[in-house]
């Protein structure tokens, strides 16, 4: 048998997942498997009989390295003081409660997003426009300066002086911004 | 009810072959996951933060402004009959989970069916923007309208380092799935597939068959999506999916020419065959039906057959299903009954077209 995913080596792990009261079956090489590990588990998580053994892919630490200190640690109880999911109800279902998890479990949680998103772990994409409104400006002033910077190096100081004034422009905005949110 | 009266109802405009590319892409798909700040996810929120959720966007939808000629229609899923709900599930305008298991869940939808809202799924709100043909972008356009439409009254979930907060650790960041469902009987004809699909998984895209189960792909239809939503920009990332999907395009043309040059007869004779059994068929079942359907539609593409209608496939894939059968029969049907009921409806569908 061949595993079904890369159609390459050979499938050593077999496993049925139940839909609808239907059975179906996959065969994947371990590979395959651990890659595909977390994939099923989120999405279809509870009804893979092999669950437990990819629940396991998911702690990215292995439980009994380390020192004694970091062990300490690894037991101490995190619990979202929101929704109080701990992280290890987390990573039993593969799905947070509410947004505060995401505070919560901050320090765990960047190995988890580089294995799900092909090694990344900061958003790139859209910031939404009313509560995102200072980021904007943020995001603006970090690019603006990083202009500044290289006018600079290149002795064009006449651009460099309008970039500065813009990023006073905008710092004023963000400070406005601020104060009337508080 | 007619076949021609009851067919119309069912049909939603990313069913026909408008869009560009149609003869191999059948529809592009963005879905944005998006929750709200205040109550809990989903997975654990109560019927009160359920309610609330469904309210802030009931209230949002008494100012329409920009999208007002969308005309969305709230759907509860506790109003709705299983029937009715399995139709749209059919119909890829609401997901399984939304209509069997959640908790208040509901569904905003757009007058021809290319907007469909969900509410209350695994996340608290779903935008999905469903389009006839390859219009990736498009698609993306219309769903940043209405994401920012929401945005303007209702508070998301969202940090600047990790982006959109979803339920689920997949979706996090842009919380975008883009998709596109292809017909692809050259690639699997040719015995390309199998090559392709781990290329493409190589990529970090997802090949999947979108009709039947575990690795089978009933009627050569295939889903290609992105996995990763984290890191990358939502342009960037239906640009992506875009351009292998072109190429994808280009080699399931290439297929077809060889294999109109290598095997021109043994394809008309297939193509006909299968056209012979839709024409004359009184018990099929859906296998059967998929494969006959994929073989016509290419016949039309590849000029053997004319004077049928290329959304055939699209619609009787979508109108064979138990749920449509049901619905046109008027009351449940057993397994058996329903290949019958099959098998009739697809002759009757084909009459129609030599009219
Ligand atoms: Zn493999
Ligand atoms: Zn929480």
């Amino acid at each position: 048998m061949v595993c079904q995913e890369c159609n390459q080596r050979p499938a050593t792990l077999h496993f049925t997942k139940i839909v609808n009261g239907e059975k179906a079956e996959f065969q994947l090489c371990e590979k395959c498997a651990a890659e595909k590990g977390e994939m099923f588990m989120f999405n279809n998580g509870q009804n893979y009989s092999i669950h437990n053994l990819l629940a396991g892919l998911l702690n990215v630490q292995p439980a009994y390295q380390g020192n004694s200190q970091n062990a300490f640690q690894n037991e101490k109880v995190i619990q979202c003081p929101n929704c109080s999911m701990t992280y290890k109800q987390f990573i039993k279902v593969g799905r947070f409660g509410c947004a505060e998890c995401y505070e919560t479990f901050s320090e765990q949680l960047p190995p988890i997003f580089r294995r799900l998103h092909s090694g990344n772990e900061t958003h790139n994409g859209k910031i939404p426009a009313r509560i995102g409104g200072s980021i904007h400006l943020r995001k603006n002033i970090e690019d603006l300066k990083q202009k500044m910077k290289e006018f600079i190096a290149n002795e064009e100081f006449e651009e460099a002086a309008l970039t500065r004034d813009e990023i006073r422009k905008l710092e004023k905005e963000l400070n406005s911004a601020h104060e009337e949110g508080e | 009810m007619s076949l021609e009266r009851f067919i119309n109802q069912a049909i939603s405009s990313w069913m026909s072959t408008e869009g560009p590319d149609s003869d191999i892409v059948l529809s592009s798909r963005i879905r944005l996951a998006r929750n709200l700040k205040q109550y809990r996810f989903p997975t654990l929120f109560e019927k009160d933060e359920a309610e609330a959720v469904i309210n802030q966007v009931k209230k949002r939808l008494e100012q329409p402004g920009e999208i007002e000629d969308k005309h969305l229609e709230l759907l509860l899923m506790d109003e709705l009959q299983p029937l009715q709900k399995r139709v749209l599930m059919e119909k890829h305008l609401i997901s399984p989970h939304l209509a069997e298991n959640s908790t208040h869940g509901a569904c905003l939808l757009s007058e021809s069916e290319e907007i469909s809202i969900m509410i209350n799924e695994e996340d608290h709100i779903r935008i999905q923007c469903l389009y006839p043909g390859f219009q990736l972008l498009e698609a993306l356009q219309m769903a940043n309208t209405i994401d920012n439409w929401l945005e303007e009254e209702i508070d998301y979930a969202f940090n600047e380092k990790v982006g959109f907060l979803t339920s689920c650790p997949t979706n996090v960041g842009t919380g975008i799935r883009a998709s596109v469902m292809m017909h692809l009987p050259g690639l699997v004809l040719t015995q390309q597939i199998n090559r392709i699909i781990p290329a493409i998984n190589q990529l970090g895209l997802v090949v999947r068959g979108i009709y039947g189960e575990g690795s089978e792909a009933l009627g050569n239809i295939f889903q290609v999506s992105n996995q990763m939503t984290l890191g990358k920009s939502e342009e960037d990332i239906a640009e992506d999916l875009k351009s292998v999907v072109s190429q994808l395009i280009s080699q399931e043309r290439s297929a077809r020419e060889a294999l109109a040059k290598t095997s021109n007869i043994q394809l008309e004779d297939r193509v006909f065959r299968s056209y012979g059994t839709l024409l004359n068929c009184r018990i099929i079942e859906t296998k059967e039906a998929a494969r006959c359907l994929s073989d016509v539609r290419l016949g039309i593409d590849m000029g053997y057959i004319e004077n049928v209608s290329e959304n055939i496939l699209n619609e009787l894939m979508i109108l064979t299903q138990p749920g449509f059968l049901q619905q046109y029969a008027g009351g449940p049907l057993r397994p058996q009954e329903r290949d019958i009921r099959r098998a009739t409806l697809i002759r009757e569908r084909l009459q129609m077209e030599s009219k």
